[in-house]
Protein backbone atom coordinates (compact mmCIF):
# COMPACT_ATOMS: atom_id res chain seq x y z
CA UNK A 1 0.00 0.00 0.00
CA UNK A 2 2.84 2.35 0.85
CA UNK A 3 4.23 1.97 -2.68
CA UNK A 4 1.01 3.29 -4.20
CA UNK A 5 1.05 6.59 -2.36
CA UNK A 6 1.73 9.80 -4.23
CA UNK A 7 4.01 12.63 -3.08
CA UNK A 8 1.17 13.90 -0.91
CA UNK A 9 1.11 10.59 0.94
CA UNK A 10 4.89 10.60 1.39
CA UNK A 11 4.74 14.05 2.89
CA UNK A 12 2.02 12.96 5.29
CA UNK A 13 4.05 9.91 6.31
CA UNK A 14 7.14 12.03 6.94
CA UNK A 15 5.14 14.45 9.07
CA UNK A 16 3.70 11.58 11.05
CA UNK A 17 7.18 10.21 11.73
CA UNK A 18 8.45 13.69 12.69
CA UNK A 19 5.63 14.13 15.20
CA UNK A 20 6.16 10.63 16.66
CA UNK A 21 9.90 11.21 17.01
CA UNK A 22 9.25 14.51 18.79
CA UNK A 23 6.75 12.88 21.11
CA UNK A 24 9.11 10.03 21.95
CA UNK A 25 11.94 12.50 22.55
CA UNK A 26 9.86 14.74 24.82
CA UNK A 27 8.52 11.77 26.76
CA UNK A 28 12.01 10.33 27.25
CA UNK A 29 13.35 13.74 28.25
CA UNK A 30 10.53 14.12 30.75
CA UNK A 31 11.00 10.63 32.22
CA UNK A 32 14.76 10.78 32.53
CA UNK A 33 14.74 14.19 34.20
CA UNK A 34 11.91 13.36 36.59
CA UNK A 35 13.07 13.73 40.20
CA UNK A 36 11.48 11.52 42.88
CA UNK A 37 9.52 13.37 45.57
CA UNK A 38 11.30 13.79 48.92
CA UNK A 39 10.89 10.76 51.12
CA UNK A 40 11.49 11.51 54.81
CA UNK A 41 11.23 7.84 55.84
CA UNK A 42 14.44 6.50 57.47
CA UNK A 43 15.77 9.94 58.38
CA UNK A 44 16.00 11.12 61.97
CA UNK A 45 14.58 14.42 63.14
CA UNK A 46 18.11 15.79 63.56
CA UNK A 47 19.04 14.91 60.03
CA UNK A 48 15.89 16.56 58.68
CA UNK A 49 16.60 19.66 60.73
CA UNK A 50 20.15 19.88 59.32
CA UNK A 51 18.84 19.45 55.79
CA UNK A 52 16.25 22.16 56.32
CA UNK A 53 18.90 24.38 57.85
CA UNK A 54 21.10 23.82 54.77
CA UNK A 55 18.21 24.72 52.49
CA UNK A 56 17.99 21.30 50.86
CA UNK A 57 14.41 20.79 51.94
CA UNK A 58 11.56 23.05 52.97
CA UNK A 59 8.51 22.52 55.11
CA UNK A 60 5.28 22.77 53.14
CA UNK A 61 2.05 24.35 54.38
CA UNK A 62 0.83 20.91 55.43
CA UNK A 63 3.91 20.47 57.65
CA UNK A 64 5.51 17.75 55.49
CA UNK A 65 9.02 18.08 54.03
CA UNK A 66 9.72 18.53 50.28
CA UNK A 67 12.80 19.29 48.15
CA UNK A 68 13.63 22.99 48.05
CA UNK A 69 12.36 24.09 44.59
CA UNK A 70 15.10 26.76 44.30
CA UNK A 71 17.85 24.16 44.72
CA UNK A 72 16.00 21.75 42.40
CA UNK A 73 16.68 24.14 39.51
CA UNK A 74 20.37 23.32 39.49
CA UNK A 75 20.09 19.64 40.28
CA UNK A 76 20.33 17.53 37.11
CA UNK A 77 18.87 18.63 33.79
CA UNK A 78 15.51 20.37 33.80
CA UNK A 79 12.64 18.56 32.11
CA UNK A 80 10.56 19.81 29.17
CA UNK A 81 7.91 21.23 31.46
CA UNK A 82 10.47 23.39 33.26
CA UNK A 83 11.75 24.68 29.92
CA UNK A 84 8.20 25.33 28.76
CA UNK A 85 7.52 27.26 31.95
CA UNK A 86 10.72 29.30 31.39
CA UNK A 87 9.76 29.94 27.75
CA UNK A 88 6.33 31.16 28.79
CA UNK A 89 7.87 33.50 31.34
CA UNK A 90 10.39 34.86 28.84
CA UNK A 91 7.91 35.27 26.00
CA UNK A 92 5.36 36.99 28.24
CA UNK A 93 7.84 39.78 28.81
CA UNK A 94 9.47 39.62 25.36
CA UNK A 95 9.20 43.37 24.86
CA UNK A 96 10.14 44.47 28.37
CA UNK A 97 13.42 46.18 29.19
CA UNK A 98 14.10 45.58 32.87
CA UNK A 99 17.56 47.06 33.01
CA UNK A 100 20.68 47.79 30.96
CA UNK A 101 21.49 44.13 30.59
CA UNK A 102 18.06 42.59 31.01
CA UNK A 103 16.14 43.10 27.80
CA UNK A 104 13.20 41.00 26.63
CA UNK A 105 13.79 38.11 24.24
CA UNK A 106 12.33 40.03 21.28
CA UNK A 107 15.01 42.72 21.73
CA UNK A 108 17.74 40.09 22.02
CA UNK A 109 16.64 38.46 18.77
CA UNK A 110 16.52 41.88 17.11
CA UNK A 111 20.07 42.69 18.29
CA UNK A 112 21.43 39.38 17.03
CA UNK A 113 19.68 39.62 13.66
CA UNK A 114 20.87 43.21 13.18
CA UNK A 115 24.44 42.34 14.12
CA UNK A 116 24.38 39.29 11.88
CA UNK A 117 22.71 41.15 9.01
CA UNK A 118 25.16 44.06 9.08
CA UNK A 119 28.24 41.82 9.13
CA UNK A 120 26.89 39.45 6.50
CA UNK A 121 25.70 42.20 4.15
CA UNK A 122 28.93 44.20 4.21
CA UNK A 123 31.00 41.02 3.89
CA UNK A 124 28.92 39.91 0.90
CA UNK A 125 29.30 43.21 -0.92
CA UNK A 126 33.07 43.28 -0.31
CA UNK A 127 33.48 39.58 -1.18
CA UNK A 128 31.47 39.76 -4.41
CA UNK A 129 33.28 42.91 -5.57
CA UNK A 130 36.72 41.43 -4.88
CA UNK A 131 35.65 38.04 -6.20
CA UNK A 132 34.54 39.48 -9.54
CA UNK A 133 37.84 41.36 -9.88
CA UNK A 134 39.84 38.23 -9.10
CA UNK A 135 37.65 36.07 -11.31
CA UNK A 136 38.18 38.34 -14.29
CA UNK A 137 41.93 38.65 -13.89
CA UNK A 138 43.81 35.35 -13.82
CA UNK A 139 47.15 36.93 -12.86
CA UNK A 140 45.62 38.86 -9.99
CA UNK A 141 43.79 35.74 -8.87
CA UNK A 142 46.95 33.67 -8.81
CA UNK A 143 48.78 36.44 -6.97
CA UNK A 144 46.12 36.83 -4.27
CA UNK A 145 45.03 33.20 -3.96
CA UNK A 146 47.76 32.21 -1.42
CA UNK A 147 46.51 34.90 0.98
CA UNK A 148 42.94 33.70 0.63
CA UNK A 149 44.01 30.10 1.19
CA UNK A 150 45.80 31.05 4.42
CA UNK A 151 43.13 33.39 5.75
CA UNK A 152 40.14 31.23 4.82
CA UNK A 153 40.54 28.40 7.34
CA UNK A 154 41.17 30.73 10.31
CA UNK A 155 38.25 30.59 12.70
CA UNK A 156 36.59 34.02 12.73
CA UNK A 157 36.74 33.93 16.54
CA UNK A 158 40.53 33.79 16.39
CA UNK A 159 40.46 37.36 15.11
CA UNK A 160 38.47 38.60 18.08
CA UNK A 161 41.22 39.66 20.48
CA UNK A 162 43.04 41.52 17.72
CA UNK A 163 39.83 43.15 16.50
CA UNK A 164 38.84 44.11 20.03
CA UNK A 165 42.27 45.60 20.57
CA UNK A 166 42.20 47.60 17.35
CA UNK A 167 38.59 48.83 17.19
CA UNK A 168 38.33 49.05 21.01
CA UNK A 169 34.57 48.57 20.89
CA UNK A 170 32.88 45.22 21.53
CA UNK A 171 29.81 46.29 19.55
CA UNK A 172 31.80 46.67 16.33
CA UNK A 173 34.06 43.76 17.15
CA UNK A 174 31.05 41.44 17.15
CA UNK A 175 29.98 42.77 13.72
CA UNK A 176 33.52 42.36 12.44
CA UNK A 177 33.70 38.76 13.63
CA UNK A 178 30.55 38.05 11.61
CA UNK A 179 32.16 39.92 8.71
CA UNK A 180 35.28 37.77 8.88
CA UNK A 181 33.17 34.61 9.05
CA UNK A 182 31.12 35.60 6.00
CA UNK A 183 33.90 37.01 3.83
CA UNK A 184 35.99 34.07 2.63
CA UNK A 185 33.51 31.52 1.30
CA UNK A 186 31.74 34.12 -0.85
CA UNK A 187 35.05 35.60 -2.03
CA UNK A 188 36.49 32.25 -3.06
CA UNK A 189 33.37 30.95 -4.81
CA UNK A 190 32.65 34.25 -6.57
CA UNK A 191 36.17 34.31 -8.02
CA UNK A 192 35.71 30.70 -9.09
CA UNK A 193 32.25 31.30 -10.54
CA UNK A 194 33.30 34.32 -12.59
CA UNK A 195 36.48 32.60 -13.72
CA UNK A 196 34.67 29.48 -14.89
CA UNK A 197 31.82 31.36 -16.57
CA UNK A 198 31.26 29.81 -19.98
CA UNK A 199 33.41 31.61 -22.53
CA UNK A 200 30.51 31.60 -25.00
CA UNK A 201 28.62 34.14 -22.92
CA UNK A 202 31.62 36.43 -22.94
CA UNK A 203 32.02 35.85 -26.67
CA UNK A 204 28.44 36.95 -27.27
CA UNK A 205 29.06 40.01 -25.10
CA UNK A 206 32.23 40.78 -27.06
CA UNK A 207 30.53 40.50 -30.45
CA UNK A 208 27.67 42.70 -29.24
CA UNK A 209 30.29 45.22 -28.07
CA UNK A 210 28.66 45.60 -24.67
CA UNK A 211 30.19 48.22 -22.40
CA UNK A 212 31.97 46.81 -19.35
CA UNK A 213 29.13 47.94 -17.08
CA UNK A 214 26.61 46.07 -19.22
CA UNK A 215 28.95 43.13 -19.50
CA UNK A 216 29.12 43.01 -15.69
CA UNK A 217 25.41 43.43 -14.96
CA UNK A 218 23.91 41.63 -17.95
CA UNK A 219 26.34 38.77 -18.40
CA UNK A 220 28.99 38.20 -15.73
CA UNK A 221 26.99 38.65 -12.52
CA UNK A 222 23.83 36.84 -13.66
CA UNK A 223 25.95 34.13 -15.25
CA UNK A 224 27.95 33.55 -12.09
CA UNK A 225 24.92 34.05 -9.82
CA UNK A 226 24.28 30.36 -9.03
CA UNK A 227 27.91 29.89 -7.91
CA UNK A 228 27.90 33.17 -6.00
CA UNK A 229 24.72 32.15 -4.21
CA UNK A 230 26.35 28.87 -3.19
CA UNK A 231 29.21 30.87 -1.66
CA UNK A 232 26.76 33.17 0.09
CA UNK A 233 24.98 30.14 1.52
CA UNK A 234 28.21 28.82 3.04
CA UNK A 235 29.05 32.30 4.35
CA UNK A 236 25.56 32.57 5.77
CA UNK A 237 25.95 29.40 7.81
CA UNK A 238 29.43 30.32 8.91
CA UNK A 239 28.31 33.80 10.04
CA UNK A 240 25.35 32.35 11.89
CA UNK A 241 27.67 29.98 13.73
CA UNK A 242 30.08 32.82 14.60
CA UNK A 243 27.56 35.32 15.93
CA UNK A 244 26.59 33.24 19.01
CA UNK A 245 30.07 32.76 20.55
CA UNK A 246 30.99 36.33 19.60
CA UNK A 247 28.12 37.57 21.73
CA UNK A 248 29.04 35.22 24.54
CA UNK A 249 32.67 36.29 24.64
CA UNK A 250 32.06 40.00 24.14
CA UNK A 251 29.03 40.22 26.42
CA UNK A 252 26.99 41.91 23.74
CA UNK A 253 23.23 41.61 24.21
CA UNK A 254 21.72 38.97 21.92
CA UNK A 255 20.51 35.39 21.86
CA UNK A 256 24.05 34.03 22.21
CA UNK A 257 24.52 36.29 25.20
CA UNK A 258 21.24 35.02 26.64
CA UNK A 259 22.53 31.47 26.67
CA UNK A 260 25.68 32.55 28.49
CA UNK A 261 23.96 34.78 31.02
CA UNK A 262 21.48 32.01 31.89
CA UNK A 263 24.45 29.73 32.48
CA UNK A 264 25.93 32.35 34.78
CA UNK A 265 22.58 32.48 36.57
CA UNK A 266 22.71 28.68 36.82
CA UNK A 267 19.32 28.63 35.09
CA UNK A 268 19.67 25.51 32.95
CA UNK A 269 16.10 25.74 31.67
CA UNK A 270 17.04 29.24 30.49
CA UNK A 271 20.09 27.87 28.68
CA UNK A 272 17.95 25.29 26.86
CA UNK A 273 15.42 27.97 26.00
CA UNK A 274 18.23 30.15 24.58
CA UNK A 275 19.49 27.24 22.46
CA UNK A 276 16.00 26.76 21.04
CA UNK A 277 15.74 30.47 20.24
CA UNK A 278 19.06 30.33 18.37
CA UNK A 279 17.71 27.40 16.36
CA UNK A 280 14.46 29.16 15.49
CA UNK A 281 16.28 32.37 14.48
CA UNK A 282 18.57 30.29 12.25
CA UNK A 283 15.69 28.51 10.54
CA UNK A 284 13.81 31.76 9.86
CA UNK A 285 16.90 33.53 8.46
CA UNK A 286 17.81 30.50 6.38
CA UNK A 287 14.40 30.19 4.75
CA UNK A 288 14.45 33.91 4.00
CA UNK A 289 17.84 33.47 2.35
CA UNK A 290 16.62 30.55 0.25
CA UNK A 291 13.70 32.65 -1.00
CA UNK A 292 16.12 35.37 -2.11
CA UNK A 293 18.49 32.85 -3.67
CA UNK A 294 15.78 31.28 -5.80
CA UNK A 295 15.21 34.66 -7.44
CA UNK A 296 18.68 34.87 -8.98
CA UNK A 297 19.52 31.27 -9.85
CA UNK A 298 18.79 29.69 -13.21
CA UNK A 299 18.96 26.24 -14.77
CA UNK A 300 20.97 25.55 -17.88
CA UNK B 1 38.46 43.66 -53.98
CA UNK B 2 36.14 41.06 -52.59
CA UNK B 3 33.68 41.88 -49.78
CA UNK B 4 35.34 39.54 -47.29
CA UNK B 5 38.94 38.53 -47.86
CA UNK B 6 40.70 35.94 -45.80
CA UNK B 7 44.30 36.39 -46.77
CA UNK B 8 46.96 33.80 -45.98
CA UNK B 9 45.65 33.26 -42.46
CA UNK B 10 47.85 30.89 -40.48
CA UNK B 11 47.28 29.75 -36.93
CA UNK B 12 49.75 28.21 -34.52
CA UNK B 13 48.88 26.94 -31.05
CA UNK B 14 51.41 26.50 -28.28
CA UNK B 15 52.40 22.86 -28.26
CA UNK B 16 50.74 20.90 -25.44
CA UNK B 17 54.14 19.50 -24.46
CA UNK B 18 55.20 23.04 -23.59
CA UNK B 19 57.98 23.69 -26.07
CA UNK B 20 57.46 24.97 -29.56
CA UNK B 21 54.18 25.39 -31.38
CA UNK B 22 51.89 23.41 -33.59
CA UNK B 23 50.54 24.71 -36.89
CA UNK B 24 46.78 24.20 -36.98
CA UNK B 25 46.20 25.43 -40.52
CA UNK B 26 48.13 27.65 -42.84
CA UNK B 27 47.64 30.05 -45.70
CA UNK B 28 43.87 29.95 -45.66
CA UNK B 29 42.97 32.29 -48.51
CA UNK B 30 39.36 32.85 -49.53
CA UNK B 31 37.70 35.73 -51.35
CA UNK B 32 34.01 35.92 -50.57
CA UNK B 33 31.66 38.19 -52.51
CA UNK B 34 28.84 40.12 -50.94
CA UNK B 35 25.77 37.92 -50.53
CA UNK B 36 27.71 34.73 -51.06
CA UNK B 37 27.19 31.63 -48.94
CA UNK B 38 30.47 29.82 -48.37
CA UNK B 39 30.94 26.64 -46.36
CA UNK B 40 34.04 24.97 -44.99
CA UNK B 41 34.05 21.20 -44.53
CA UNK B 42 36.81 19.20 -42.92
CA UNK B 43 37.47 16.56 -40.33
CA UNK B 44 37.52 17.43 -36.63
CA UNK B 45 40.74 19.15 -35.63
CA UNK B 46 41.47 20.77 -38.98
CA UNK B 47 40.89 24.16 -37.40
CA UNK B 48 37.79 25.19 -39.31
CA UNK B 49 36.06 26.48 -36.18
CA UNK B 50 39.25 28.32 -35.25
CA UNK B 51 39.19 29.97 -38.67
CA UNK B 52 35.60 31.02 -38.08
CA UNK B 53 36.52 32.45 -34.67
CA UNK B 54 39.38 34.38 -36.26
CA UNK B 55 36.97 35.94 -38.75
CA UNK B 56 34.66 36.72 -35.83
CA UNK B 57 37.58 38.39 -34.04
CA UNK B 58 37.24 36.08 -31.04
CA UNK B 59 40.64 34.51 -31.67
CA UNK B 60 43.81 35.98 -33.08
CA UNK B 61 45.63 34.69 -36.13
CA UNK B 62 49.38 34.07 -36.12
CA UNK B 63 49.94 35.30 -39.66
CA UNK B 64 47.83 36.80 -42.39
CA UNK B 65 44.80 39.04 -42.24
CA UNK B 66 41.05 39.29 -42.63
CA UNK B 67 39.62 42.24 -44.53
CA UNK B 68 35.91 43.00 -44.43
CA UNK B 69 34.54 45.66 -46.74
CA UNK B 70 37.99 47.20 -47.12
CA UNK B 71 38.78 47.28 -43.39
CA UNK B 72 41.01 44.92 -41.49
CA UNK B 73 39.34 42.86 -38.77
CA UNK B 74 41.03 43.50 -35.42
CA UNK B 75 38.45 42.23 -32.93
CA UNK B 76 34.85 41.16 -32.52
CA UNK B 77 32.15 43.49 -33.76
CA UNK B 78 28.47 43.82 -34.55
CA UNK B 79 29.14 43.48 -38.28
CA UNK B 80 30.01 39.78 -37.82
CA UNK B 81 27.52 37.77 -35.77
CA UNK B 82 28.15 34.16 -34.85
CA UNK B 83 25.54 31.41 -34.57
CA UNK B 84 27.12 29.01 -32.09
CA UNK B 85 27.06 25.24 -32.16
CA UNK B 86 25.95 25.16 -28.51
CA UNK B 87 23.50 28.03 -29.05
CA UNK B 88 25.14 30.29 -26.43
CA UNK B 89 21.88 31.75 -25.26
CA UNK B 90 21.98 33.36 -21.83
CA UNK B 91 20.08 30.81 -19.72
CA UNK B 92 18.95 33.47 -17.25
CA UNK B 93 17.22 35.48 -19.97
CA UNK B 94 13.96 34.72 -21.77
CA UNK B 95 13.83 34.29 -25.55
CA UNK B 96 12.73 37.91 -25.86
CA UNK B 97 15.47 39.21 -23.56
CA UNK B 98 18.16 37.23 -25.35
CA UNK B 99 17.31 38.81 -28.68
CA UNK B 100 16.67 42.21 -27.14
CA UNK B 101 20.19 42.20 -25.69
CA UNK B 102 21.53 41.98 -29.24
CA UNK B 103 19.06 44.44 -30.78
CA UNK B 104 19.74 47.03 -28.08
CA UNK B 105 23.46 46.69 -28.69
CA UNK B 106 23.10 47.01 -32.45
CA UNK B 107 20.65 49.91 -32.42
CA UNK B 108 21.44 51.98 -29.32
CA UNK B 109 19.40 54.95 -30.63
CA UNK B 110 16.12 53.12 -30.95
CA UNK B 111 13.39 53.64 -28.38
CA UNK B 112 11.82 50.87 -26.34
CA UNK B 113 8.96 50.25 -28.69
CA UNK B 114 11.08 50.10 -31.83
CA UNK B 115 13.36 47.60 -30.15
CA UNK B 116 10.46 45.45 -28.93
CA UNK B 117 8.82 45.49 -32.37
CA UNK B 118 12.07 44.49 -34.04
CA UNK B 119 12.60 41.64 -31.54
CA UNK B 120 9.05 40.36 -32.08
CA UNK B 121 9.48 40.51 -35.85
CA UNK B 122 12.47 38.19 -35.72
CA UNK B 123 10.86 35.87 -33.18
CA UNK B 124 7.93 35.57 -35.60
CA UNK B 125 10.33 34.97 -38.49
CA UNK B 126 11.68 31.82 -36.82
CA UNK B 127 8.19 30.73 -35.82
CA UNK B 128 8.62 31.18 -32.07
CA UNK B 129 5.81 33.65 -31.45
CA UNK B 130 4.23 32.71 -28.14
CA UNK B 131 7.52 31.47 -26.69
CA UNK B 132 8.88 34.97 -25.99
CA UNK B 133 8.82 34.58 -22.22
CA UNK B 134 10.28 31.08 -22.08
CA UNK B 135 13.81 30.52 -20.89
CA UNK B 136 16.22 28.45 -22.99
CA UNK B 137 15.95 25.59 -20.52
CA UNK B 138 12.31 25.12 -21.51
CA UNK B 139 13.14 24.92 -25.24
CA UNK B 140 14.21 21.98 -27.40
CA UNK B 141 17.57 22.11 -29.19
CA UNK B 142 15.88 23.07 -32.45
CA UNK B 143 13.98 25.91 -30.81
CA UNK B 144 17.13 27.12 -29.06
CA UNK B 145 18.96 27.39 -32.36
CA UNK B 146 15.98 29.18 -33.90
CA UNK B 147 16.49 31.77 -31.17
CA UNK B 148 20.20 31.81 -32.02
CA UNK B 149 19.37 32.43 -35.68
CA UNK B 150 16.81 35.11 -34.81
CA UNK B 151 19.39 36.82 -32.59
CA UNK B 152 21.99 36.73 -35.37
CA UNK B 153 19.67 37.93 -38.14
CA UNK B 154 18.09 40.60 -35.90
CA UNK B 155 21.22 42.73 -35.79
CA UNK B 156 21.49 42.55 -39.59
CA UNK B 157 25.22 41.83 -39.65
CA UNK B 158 27.36 42.21 -42.76
CA UNK B 159 28.59 38.64 -42.31
CA UNK B 160 26.86 35.74 -40.61
CA UNK B 161 29.21 33.16 -39.17
CA UNK B 162 27.57 29.78 -38.64
CA UNK B 163 29.67 27.43 -36.49
CA UNK B 164 28.23 23.94 -37.03
CA UNK B 165 24.86 25.44 -36.18
CA UNK B 166 22.81 22.26 -36.50
CA UNK B 167 25.27 19.70 -35.13
CA UNK B 168 23.44 19.36 -31.82
CA UNK B 169 19.98 19.11 -33.29
CA UNK B 170 18.23 15.83 -34.12
CA UNK B 171 18.24 14.89 -37.81
CA UNK B 172 14.55 15.48 -38.50
CA UNK B 173 14.46 18.92 -36.93
CA UNK B 174 17.76 19.77 -38.58
CA UNK B 175 16.22 19.41 -42.05
CA UNK B 176 13.36 21.70 -41.13
CA UNK B 177 15.62 24.41 -39.71
CA UNK B 178 17.98 24.19 -42.69
CA UNK B 179 15.03 24.94 -44.92
CA UNK B 180 14.00 27.84 -42.68
CA UNK B 181 17.54 29.16 -42.90
CA UNK B 182 17.37 28.98 -46.71
CA UNK B 183 14.18 31.03 -46.65
CA UNK B 184 15.56 33.62 -44.25
CA UNK B 185 18.73 33.92 -46.24
CA UNK B 186 16.72 34.31 -49.48
CA UNK B 187 15.09 37.43 -48.07
CA UNK B 188 18.17 38.97 -46.44
CA UNK B 189 20.97 37.71 -48.67
CA UNK B 190 23.60 38.16 -45.98
CA UNK B 191 27.12 37.07 -46.68
CA UNK B 192 27.49 33.76 -44.84
CA UNK B 193 30.53 31.79 -43.75
CA UNK B 194 29.54 28.40 -42.40
CA UNK B 195 31.51 25.55 -40.86
CA UNK B 196 29.97 22.09 -40.92
CA UNK B 197 30.49 18.32 -40.98
CA UNK B 198 27.30 17.70 -42.89
CA UNK B 199 27.80 17.34 -46.67
CA UNK B 200 24.08 17.49 -47.53
CA UNK B 201 23.69 20.63 -45.46
CA UNK B 202 26.63 22.21 -47.26
CA UNK B 203 25.23 21.42 -50.73
CA UNK B 204 21.74 22.63 -49.85
CA UNK B 205 22.94 25.96 -48.48
CA UNK B 206 26.22 26.93 -50.13
CA UNK B 207 27.42 28.63 -53.27
CA UNK B 208 30.90 27.26 -52.73
CA UNK B 209 32.30 24.56 -50.48
CA UNK B 210 35.89 24.72 -49.21
CA UNK B 211 37.45 21.36 -48.47
CA UNK B 212 40.08 21.36 -45.77
CA UNK B 213 42.74 18.73 -45.29
CA UNK B 214 43.35 17.14 -41.91
CA UNK B 215 45.40 18.93 -39.29
CA UNK B 216 48.02 19.71 -38.21
CA UNK B 217 49.09 22.12 -40.89
CA UNK B 218 45.70 21.84 -42.55
CA UNK B 219 45.02 23.86 -45.66
CA UNK B 220 42.17 24.54 -48.03
CA UNK B 221 42.79 21.95 -50.75
CA UNK B 222 39.76 22.33 -52.98
CA UNK B 223 36.94 24.72 -53.65
CA UNK B 224 33.79 23.08 -55.01
CA UNK B 225 31.27 25.20 -56.90
CA UNK B 226 27.74 24.13 -56.10
CA UNK B 227 26.27 24.41 -59.57
CA UNK B 228 22.69 23.84 -58.56
CA UNK B 229 20.38 26.79 -59.26
CA UNK B 230 18.51 28.56 -56.47
CA UNK B 231 15.97 28.60 -55.00
CA UNK B 232 16.75 25.20 -53.57
CA UNK B 233 14.76 23.03 -51.25
CA UNK B 234 15.62 19.68 -49.77
CA UNK B 235 13.39 17.64 -52.08
CA UNK B 236 14.28 19.41 -55.34
CA UNK B 237 17.99 19.71 -54.72
CA UNK B 238 18.59 15.95 -54.65
CA UNK B 239 16.96 15.55 -58.05
CA UNK B 240 19.44 17.83 -59.72
CA UNK B 241 21.96 15.85 -61.83
CA UNK B 242 24.90 17.56 -60.13
CA UNK B 243 23.78 16.76 -56.61
CA UNK B 244 25.29 13.30 -56.29
CA UNK B 245 28.33 14.24 -58.35
CA UNK B 246 29.12 17.00 -55.86
CA UNK B 247 28.20 14.88 -52.88
CA UNK B 248 30.32 11.96 -54.01
CA UNK B 249 33.23 14.24 -54.77
CA UNK B 250 33.13 15.84 -51.33
CA UNK B 251 32.77 12.55 -49.49
CA UNK B 252 35.49 11.06 -51.64
CA UNK B 253 37.77 13.88 -50.62
CA UNK B 254 36.95 13.54 -46.94
CA UNK B 255 37.41 9.77 -46.90
CA UNK B 256 40.42 9.38 -49.20
CA UNK B 257 42.24 12.60 -49.84
CA UNK B 258 41.84 14.75 -46.75
CA UNK B 259 44.65 12.90 -45.00
CA UNK B 260 46.77 12.38 -48.13
CA UNK B 261 46.59 15.90 -49.44
CA UNK B 262 49.45 17.13 -47.27
CA UNK B 263 51.83 14.38 -48.29
CA UNK B 264 50.96 14.77 -51.97
CA UNK B 265 51.63 18.48 -51.75
CA UNK B 266 54.89 17.93 -49.86
CA UNK B 267 56.07 15.53 -52.54
CA UNK B 268 55.31 18.18 -55.17
CA UNK B 269 56.70 21.67 -55.12
CA UNK B 270 59.22 22.78 -52.52
CA UNK B 271 57.40 26.06 -52.14
CA UNK B 272 54.31 24.72 -50.45
CA UNK B 273 53.14 28.15 -49.35
CA UNK B 274 52.17 29.31 -52.78
CA UNK B 275 49.86 26.50 -53.83
CA UNK B 276 46.30 27.56 -54.57
CA UNK B 277 43.30 25.36 -53.94
CA UNK B 278 41.96 23.32 -56.80
CA UNK B 279 38.67 24.69 -58.14
CA UNK B 280 36.17 21.91 -58.85
CA UNK B 281 33.16 22.58 -61.03
CA UNK B 282 30.68 20.11 -62.45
Amino acid sequence: MAGLQGPQGTKKDALLITVSLLTVFLAAWHLFTLRPAFDAGGLTGDQLQTMEFNGDIVRTAEGAYAWNPEKEKVKGVPGPLAVLEKARAELSEAFVKKGTNDHGIAYLVLYTVTRFGAGFLVASVVAITLGVLLGLNKVLFQAVNPFIQILKPISPLAWMPLLLYTVKDPKWTAVLVVFMAALWPTLATTAFGVNSLRKDYLHVAAILQLSWVKRLYKVILPGAAPTIVNGLRISFGSALVAVVPAEMLLGELGVGYLSWIEWNNLDIAGVIFAILVVGVVGVVLDSGFNKLASLVTYQE
Amino acid sequence: MAFLEIDHVTKYFASPSGNGRVCIFRDATIKIEKGEFVTVIGHSGCGKSTLLNIIAGLETMTEGGVILNGKEVTGPGLDRMVVFQNFSLMPWMTVFENIRLAVRAAYPDWDRKAIADHVRKYIALVGLSGAEDKRPMALSGGMKQRVGLARAFSIEPKVLLLDEPFAQIDALTRGVIQEELVQMWNTTRNTVFMVTHDVDEAILLSDRIMLMTNGPSARIAEIVDVTIPRPRSRDTVIEHPHYYKIRNHVIHFLVRHASHATTVENAGSEDARGDTPLVVRF
